[in-house]
């Protein structure tokens, strides 16, 4: 089973909507320990992906995630724009040159979008960022798809491990941006960037099983 | 030439009130270029506007750029890896704080230093005194 482009597309689609209909409670979450602004920026960020999907969609993969990830350094303005765009840049790059992407690809193209989380903000799992959701996601799937589970197998095991490395982020104390400065106080709220890469992935297996279904 | 300072903050205003204060001290060999804001007039930066800002006051000897939060940071990091390799080693990201440290920075910047000697008269100036206790 591969994942094509037309799935990248419904995968973007469908998280673009998910952080629409989320906007308020990712806002919520950045209220409790940041500046109150994750929801706004990243519903920002993806109506401008949205827009642009129309003149993108002939590119192949890796340019569509790459025209993603510039749009979204452009108009994020909080730390999102920098970090997801980073992601996205960096999984175009591990895409490139491919028409579709085997399960060993997609696992490729989300180990680079986790190497750019930890590049750009510099971040450890257990800083209380969207590392936390991140990294166990990409391990789970790494090892569902090294003992030979198909794409859909290893993204439930993925979708899985992100949403336990989200709410993992509960009890930590922020160690990483704006939340740092609450210290202590930071302790017992989920952290919103953790909660939209959970969303993130969780959307990818939902686009998947759209396909397979 | 002298090292062109930018200065990047979260607000607009921010950016352009330190961006007057450090001019006061400056001749006008240092070019200092503010930028800052989300889109909609919200709090945010932006690299792609920090690009425009370096490439603004872009000269041989170079750009510092002072930061205030966090994500400035990060925005500040992306805008300097889209420019072009030979700018981008000219090009450093501040460790001092905003205000003293644009002010300082564009007073070492108007003596003629160096980008490094910049940073680091930049960076001494978090640690001045303000009131002797």
């Amino acid at each position: 089973m591969v994942l094509t482009k037309d799935v990248v597309l419904t995968w973007l689609e469908t998280f673009a909507r998910d952080v629409e209909e989320n906007r308020a409670y990712l806002t919520e979450l950045d209220g409790a320990i940041g500046d109150n602004d994750h929801g706004t920026n990243l519903d920002r960020g993806f109506r401008a992906v949205l827009n642009s999907l129309p003149d993108e969609r002939d590119k192949p993969i890796d340019g569509v995630l790459k025209a993603v990830g510039m749009t979204l350094i452009k108009t994020v303005g909080g730390a999102a724009g920098p970090l997801y765009g980073t992601v996205f840049l960096r999984m175009a790059s591990a895409a490139a040159g491919k028409e579709a992407l085997s399960e060993a690809d997609v696992g490729a193209m989300l180990a680079a979008g986790t190497k750019g989380i930890v590049d750009r903000g510099k971040a450890e799992v257990g800083d209380k960022t969207m590392l936390d959701t991140w990294a166990p996601a990409v391990d789970a799937f790494q090892e569902a798809e090294a003992s030979g589970e198909d794409l859909l197998a290893a993204l439930q095991a993925a979708a899985g491990a992100a949403e336990e490395g989200m709410k993992s982020t509960i009890p930590l104390v922020a160690r990483k941006g704006r939340a740092s400065y609450l210290g202590e106080r930071s302790a017992g709220h989920q952290d919103p960037g953790a909660t939209s890469s959970y969303l993130l992935f969780k959307d990818l297996l939902s686009a998947v099983e759209g396909t397979a279904g | 030439m002298a090292v062109g300072i930018v200065v990047v903050s979260h607000s607009a205003r921010l950016a352009d009130g330190v961006k007057e204060l450090a001019g006061q001290m400056a001749g006008a060999e240092v070019k200092i270029a503010a930028t800052g804001g989300g889109p909609d007039d919200t709090l945010g930066t932006n690299a792609v506007q920090i690009e425009a800002a370096i490439n603004r006051v872009y000269g041989d000897d170079g750009v510092l750029i002072l930061v205030d939060l966090g994500s400035a940071v990060l925005s500040a990091e992306v805008a300097v890896e889209s420019l072009p390799p030979e700018r981008q080693e000219h090009v450093l990201i501040s460790n001092a704080p905003l205000v003293e440290g644009a002010v300082v920075a564009t007073v070492e910047a108007s003596i003629g230093a160096s980008l490094l000697n910049v940073e680091a008269a930049a960076v001494r100036a978090g640690s001045m005194p303000k009131v002797e206790r």
